[in-house]
């Protein structure tokens, strides 16, 4: 079953749910309406034999609305093809069932899409941070956190280390922002975040060719 | 007339046997197997819970390594996150390399010619050969033999001796480009390893005769941490791990990816899913890259080693510094990076840790809008609990080493 097969499939048993499929570069991707993702997640490994979950990641499209998504890359050993599923989460209800019923891999790429964006998954058997240290109050890879980072105070530890400060951005090869071509309007460290270019774009305090 | 009473009168020894066999069992011990440790390959931390001497449950604590390598990738161009691939899997940078550059080179639509396909392969291999080494000689050093540790570095020595010839670094290489490679393979590095092939299987044969058929080495694998076929599928394990639980399953002969396909290999799958099997299927996966890396060197074509698109490589230095358009071409690519198209694409390939892939969201210019590295050791230390639990404290250890994951991968 090729991944256009398995869309097919998914839009005959699923209907409205299922957006798409946008195929680029050889990959099918499928967008699916929250509510439904683990049916649609069962569907796929019962019906259509996608047996792995290959990848799991959260993405922060900042500017748009809904502003998170999740994707899910599921893998069919038995038919050797990929096909990716979009969820799409908005800002003020950042809830998505989890899948950790259907593969259990599932787990701690969950637990990493809630450490780095904040998206909760609603059903998982153990939802906490698991690369930044418990009590960490941000979510890192978010647009609006700032590549330099926040200062933070350390979890109570033996040894006492003190609080994290924001690392230097002195010299580092950073651009900013994504989308654009031209140089002059990603000066290098003149954005720290995306949200702060975004404003900038938007009220330019001196005229800057485009 | 007296009543008779029984008394057992139990000494402390056979009143903690007693207490073992009961239901309540004896007291649970939790301890810490510290992100320091020797045997938790790299910066793990363990938290244990013990019945004594018998794992009950152990919870993973990751993250002592994380750098942020996904939020770095968001504010550079495609290009200046070569060097942070190079950090991922530290023991084998040359494979990384060669799997972003495939996974941009998918997003732009570009294709690198024969030279330089064939060169990356003989890139992975050795990597490949370098991780497993490592991978056997730390395991067995954690299980007590520690004559094959030093012989494994002996000749990993080789191999960064051959790394160092290609591209100028032991470690970390950043040796591929987007579009191509750095430089063209020196002269000397065939040569180099052709001599490398010649004298690397008997390393191989020394290391077998020590440890395959040794009783204690056998003892101490042979049913630990088995992991069943549905378990390894159904946790996303891959590379070896997979392998050895019975799933033949290799991205080199599922998409073959860097003409896999014109090499002739074989792919060694386990039965059992135990240590023993993962090693035993480590052991002749770097048979096969010796038979592989032959093939390359032998096959070699000929021909351009970048693609000849100005636009995403560097164009040549005597041309930049003397005309005007490759001037130009040159600081664009520098400044702004690639003119990548929007759209999003995962491309993985099979990493000695297993799959390596890199799904790139890209909106367009020079930096992803979202760069996620699917890594093969943070999927596969999920297995810990699950396959550890009944062993024992020592068996923990040649568990982790069987699974041969590594943290710079694992935290990114």
């Amino acid at each position: 079953m090729t991944p256009q097969e398995a869309a097919e499939k998914l839009k005959a048993e699923f209907g409205d749910a299922i957006g798409g499929p946008v195929e680029f570069r050889g990959e099918v991707t499928v967008t699916v309406t929250r509510a439904k993702i683990v049916d649609v997640c069962r569907f796929l490994k019962t019906e259509c034999a996608f047996d792995m979950l290959t990848d799991l990641a959260g993405v922060d499209n900042y500017g748009d609305d809904p502003r998170f998504e999740v994707d899910y890359l599921v893998y069919s050993l038995t038919h050797r093809s990929h096909l990716r599923l979009k969820v799409h989460v908005s800002e003020d209800d950042m809830v998505v069932d989890s899948v950790t019923g259907v593969w259990r891999t599932a787990d701690w790429h969950e637990r990493e899409a809630y450490d780095m964006f904040g998206i909760r998954f609603r059903g998982h058997p153990n939802l906490k941070r698991i690369l930044m240290w418990e009590g960490y109050p941000h979510y890192p890879l978010r647009k609006d956190f700032p590549l330099a980072g926040i200062p933070t105070e350390l979890p109570e530890t033996a040894v006492d280390a003190g609080r994290v400060e924001t690392a230097p951005m002195l010299g580092g090869p950073f651009v900013g922002g994504t989308g654009t071509r031209s140089a002059i309007r990603r000066e290098p460290r003149q954005y720290d975040t995306m949200a702060e270019q975004q404003e900038k774009l938007k009220n330019p305090t001196k005229k800057e060719p485009v | 007339m007296a009543t008779q009473h029984e008394m057992e009168l139990i000494d402390s020894a056979t009143r903690a046997q007693q207490a073992m066999e009961g239901e309540l069992g004896g007291e649970r011990m939790i301890i810490n197997m510290g992100p320091q440790h020797p045997s938790t390959h790299g910066v793990l931390r363990l938290v244990v819970e013990l019945d004594g001497e018998e794992i009950v449950n152990v919870w993973p604590d990751i993250g002592y390594l994380h750098r942020g390598d996904e939020k770095l990738a968001e504010n550079m161009t495609y290009t200046q996150f070569i060097p942070y691939t190079d950090r991922l899997d530290y023991l084998a940078p040359l494979a990384n390399n060669v799997a972003y550059a495939y996974a941009v080179e998918k997003l732009i639509g570009m294709d690198v010619p024969p030279r330089c396909r064939y060169i990356r392969v003989i890139c992975a291999e050795l990597a490949r050969i370098s991780s497993h080494l490592l991978g056997i000689g730390a395991m067995s050093l954690d299980i007590g033999a520690m004559t094959v540790f030093l012989w494994t570095f002996r000749e990993r020595e080789k191999i960064y001796d051959l790394c160092e010839c290609i591209c100028g670094a032991r470690f970390t290489t950043s040796y591929t480009r987007v579009g191509g490679l750095a430089n063209d393979m020196p002269a000397d590095f065939l040569p180099m390893l052709r001599k490398f092939l010649e004298d690397f299987p008997t390393t191989i044969d020394e290391v077998d005769k020590l440890l395959t058929r040794n009783k204690i080495f056998i003892e101490r694998n042979r049913d630990i941490g088995v992991l069943s076929k549905e378990d390894a599928i159904d946790f996303g394990a891959t590379g070896p791990v997979l392998r050895g639980s019975g799933v033949e399953w290799d991205i080199r002969k599922a998409h073959p990816y860097s003409s896999y396909e014109e090499f002739d290999f074989d792919v060694p799958v386990g039965a059992v899913g135990d240590c023993f099997d993962r090693y035993i299927v480590r052991m002749e996966e770097m048979r096969q890259s010796v038979r592989i890396l032959q093939q390359a060197a032998d096959n070699m074509p000929d021909g351009p080693w970048n693609s000849p698109d100005a636009k995403i490589l560097l164009p040549e230095k005597k041309a930049t510094l003397a005309k005007m358009e490759e001037l130009i071409h040159h600081f664009i690519n520098v400044t702004e990076g690639i003119n990548a198209p929007p759209g999003e694409v995962y491309f993985s390939a099979e990493n000695p840790k297993g799959e390596l892939g890199f799904y790139i969201i890209s909106r367009g210019g020079g930096a992803p809008h979202r760069l996620k590295i699917r890594a093969p050791s943070f999927v596969n230390l999920q297995l810990v609990p699950v396959i550890s639990k009944g062993h024992m404290m020592s068996d923990m250890v040649a568990i982790l080493g069987s699974l041969d994951f590594v943290m710079g991968e694992c935290d990114r």
